[in-house]
């Protein structure tokens, strides 16, 4: 009663602020994509996302949406607009996620299945470099000055940093169990990758002196929640480099780190297997997507809590917030 | 500038992972004893040349691929030895210097083993599930990463108390492996409450397992085996000789589920599992084999990436800090079991969930939810510290 009652206060406060952006969900078993309007948080369209459709972004023109359809061995590129679908990229088999470079070009592709990171032209639709990585490749990040992108690998466990220059590994640095997800804060000074059965964060200083380094690793605890179902998985950090957001996954909560303590200070119940997040463009709302519960969370990042809960399609995956 | 200083890292780096190198050989043999057997009942399970040793392929691999960005070369000698020649073969080994080995043979020739290879070689067991060898029979230098039969059971157990099926008819075998098993059924109902309302014994007449239209004869003679019975609610077959279990499902004479060693079967690996990377798993073992995995091929990477991540954490490849990483809480591994598995310092058993699989898909993974436990949620499953008897670790 209390959430609901701050929910419509709040979204009677922000509804004038509010600029309306297209949010745009995942959803791995229904194989569609669910269009949100992030000023009514109605669903807005549903489309055909291809099979298993789970990592999503956005060229930075807001033009073009790519979606991971892992059973389908390709990543699908839509117009954001009418959801047509223009082409297909080569990814190589299985791929799960990705980050586009911020030009919008190229993208670069995990493949589980092929120890391979997959580097796609995303203006000419050819494969411009594979790159050999630990086994089941799975986080990509870019550091800001777009010199690394960083894979983690899942059964290696490790952080590899990719020249991307000459697509070169330069570093690896060792990370706990299954490292699923990999984000660098805005200003480049600190890399996270989040450890989904280690249930871990690991802190990496990317520019320390003889190369990447873990300064510290960031734990959890709730009470009433067994420590195995901590699973951090998708992170978001906010623009001034103070907050980051976890999603843990099978304990439903996201997690709210103060970067400069390294402290969980927070968590914010949301829906079940809670997986991915994306800001909006303003960041003053985080959606999450929960696998379980068919819905997506809309949080409010200055107030750090949950507002609405919306249904989507089956098993939201992955979330991109087209830009302003 | 700056390309060049990146061209000098990368330099760096290169000279040292080369120095390293020369520094880490990390040596693992793995032993499989091979017995004579007769063709299992389904056709499906025929034996296969490469097994076992395909998922310790593939966990070499897996090590390997580590290893190469940090400077360790990983390798793997495989062995099979026919019944009898188990010993010759594992003194080969140590003869060779060998002294991490990864056994796949049965119970009585897992201990001989291992009382052979001593104290300064570390042995995995991946394949002797008696429950026996983590109780009073306990080796200091012998780890499991097969789960016990008292793991599988209470796997079975837990499931059929969320169903509610707490009236049990109990059909074990005459083998002396099958009334030790139906000793872990028996163990595990008590444990959990289930109820034996009946038990019967099914003969091992010896003889094959299927003939030409042999299921006329089964339809006929499984219905009346089970005839009578004290109402129950659920089957539960012992039958680690693999006779008669995968008779007993659809021919009961009364309707009722079958579990244990047919019907729904507590597995370490299926085929079909696919939650938390499993696919992924499968896809590299299936291009790497050409055929679906089997427990014993899981297993068997199981216990090659044990020793592997031991040893990529720790630096070493010294058996004893390897064993004190592996048996220690900072010890961690994911299995695509969607938590991490650890070992049990009291008996050198690897924690795990248990998959629950009807032969074609998951149908369930134990511990089941409100199974608590205050150290780890995997400890429901199977002896827990209190209850073994092992004092090897102490």
């Amino acid at each position: 009663m209390k959430t609901i009652v701050t929910a419509l206060g709040l979204s009677c406060l922000m509804a004038p602020a509010a600029m309306a952006n297209k949010v745009y969900v995942s959803n791995e078993k229904g194989n569609t994509i669910s269009v949100i309007d992030s000023e009514t948080w109605d669903v807005v369209d549903t489309f055909h996302g291809g099979n298993r459709p789970r990592g999503i972004t956005i060229s930075p023109d807001g033009k073009h949406l790519y979606v991971c359809a892992s059973d389908d061995d390709t990543v699908r590129v839509f117009d954001a607009v009418t959801y047509e679908e223009l082409w297909t990229l080569p990814s190589g088999p299985d791929p799960e996620l990705f980050v586009l470079h911020p030009s919008g070009n190229p993208l670069y592709i995990a493949n589980e299945d092929d120890n391979l990171v997959t580097v796609v032209d995303t203006a000419s639709h050819t494969v411009v470099a594979e790159i050999p990585v630990g086994v089941e490749p799975e986080g990509m990040a870019i550091s800001p000055d777009t010199k690394y992108v960083v894979n983690t690998s899942e059964t290696t466990n490790m952080a590899h940093f990719i020249d991307t220059s000459d697509y070169k590994i330069k570093h690896n640095v060792l990370v706990d169990q299954r490292p699923r997800y990999a984000l660098y804060t805005d200003d480049g000074s600190k890399l996270f990758i989040s450890s989904e059965i280690g249930g871990t964060i690991s802190v990496i200083d990317p520019n320390a002196e003889g190369g990447p380094k873990t300064t510290t690793k960031i734990t959890f605890e709730v009470p009433g929640v067994q420590p195995e179902w901590l699973q951090p998985v998708g992170m978001k950090v906010t623009s001034d480099n103070k907050w980051l957001f976890v999603a843990l996954g099978p304990a439903n909560r996201i997690a709210v780190i103060d970067v400069d303590q390294n402290e969980v200070v927070d968590y914010i119940l949301v829906g079940q297997r809670v997986w991915q997040l994306a800001f909006t463009p303003d960041q003053k709302f985080l959606i999450t997507t929960n696998g379980n519960s068919n819905d997506i969370t809309i949080i409010d990042v200055d107030a750090k809590k949950a507002i609405k809960s919306v249904q989507v399609g089956e098993q939201p995956w992955g979330v991109v917030v087209a830009p302003d | 500038m700056l390309s060049l200083q990146r061209i000098l890292t990368a330099a760096l780096t290169f000279t040292v992972w080369a120095g390293q190198a020369h520094a880490l050989e990390v040596k693992t043999a793995v032993l499989r004893v091979d017995y004579p057997k007769v063709l299992p009942i389904s056709r499906l399970d025929h034996p296969v040349d490469d097994l076992g040793f395909a998922g310790a392929v593939l966990a070499n691999e897996d090590n390997r691929t580590t290893g190469s960005f940090l400077g360790m070369e990983f390798s793997a000698e495989f062995v099979a030895a026919p019944a009898g020649e188990a010993s010759d073969a594992m003194a080969k080994l140590l003869a060779d210097g060998y002294d991490q080995v990864i056994v796949m043979a049965n119970a009585e020739d897992t201990l001989s083993l291992a009382d052979q290879a001593g104290d300064g070689v570390l042995v995995v067991n991946a394949l002797a599930r008696e429950t026996a060898l983590r109780d009073d029979q306990c080796r200091a230098n012998l780890l499991h990463v097969v789960p016990s039969n008292a793991m599988l059971a209470d796997t079975v157990t837990q499931f059929a108390m969320w169903k509610k099926w707490d009236r049990w008819f109990l059909i074990y075998g005459s083998n002396p492996e099958d009334t030790a098993l139906a000793e872990d059924y028996r163990r595990s109902a008590k444990k959990f409450g289930a109820k034996l309302v009946e038990e019967r014994e099914f003969e091992d007449t010896g003889g094959s397992r299927r003939t030409d239209t042999g299921h006329v004869l089964v339809q006929r003679q499984i219905p009346v085996f089970t005839q009578d019975a004290r109402a129950h609610d659920v089957v539960i077959a012992a039958d680690a000789s693999e006779v008669f279990a995968n008779y007993l499902p659809f021919h009961t004479w009364e309707p009722r589920p079958v579990m244990g060693s047919g019907g729904l079967r507590p597995v370490t690996i299926h085929p079909a599992h696919e939650a938390w990377g499993a696919t992924q798993f499968h896809t590299r073992f299936e291009k790497l084999t050409k055929r679906f995995v089997r427990e014993q091929d899981y297993q068997a990477w199981l216990a090659l990436r044990v020793i592997g991540e031991a040893v990529i954490r720790t630096s070493s490849n010294d058996v004893a800090v390897l064993r004190n990483y592996i048996l220690g809480d900072a010890f961690e591994l994911a299995a695509f079991k969607g938590q991490k598995v650890t070992f049990r310092d009291w008996n050198g058993q690897l924690r795990q969930p248990v998959l629950l699989s009807d032969g074609r898909i998951t149908i369930s993974v134990s511990p089941q939810e409100g199974y608590l436990h205050q150290r780890s949620l995997l400890d429901s499953l199977g002896l827990d510290k209190p209850e073994s008897r092992c004092t090897a670790f102490n």
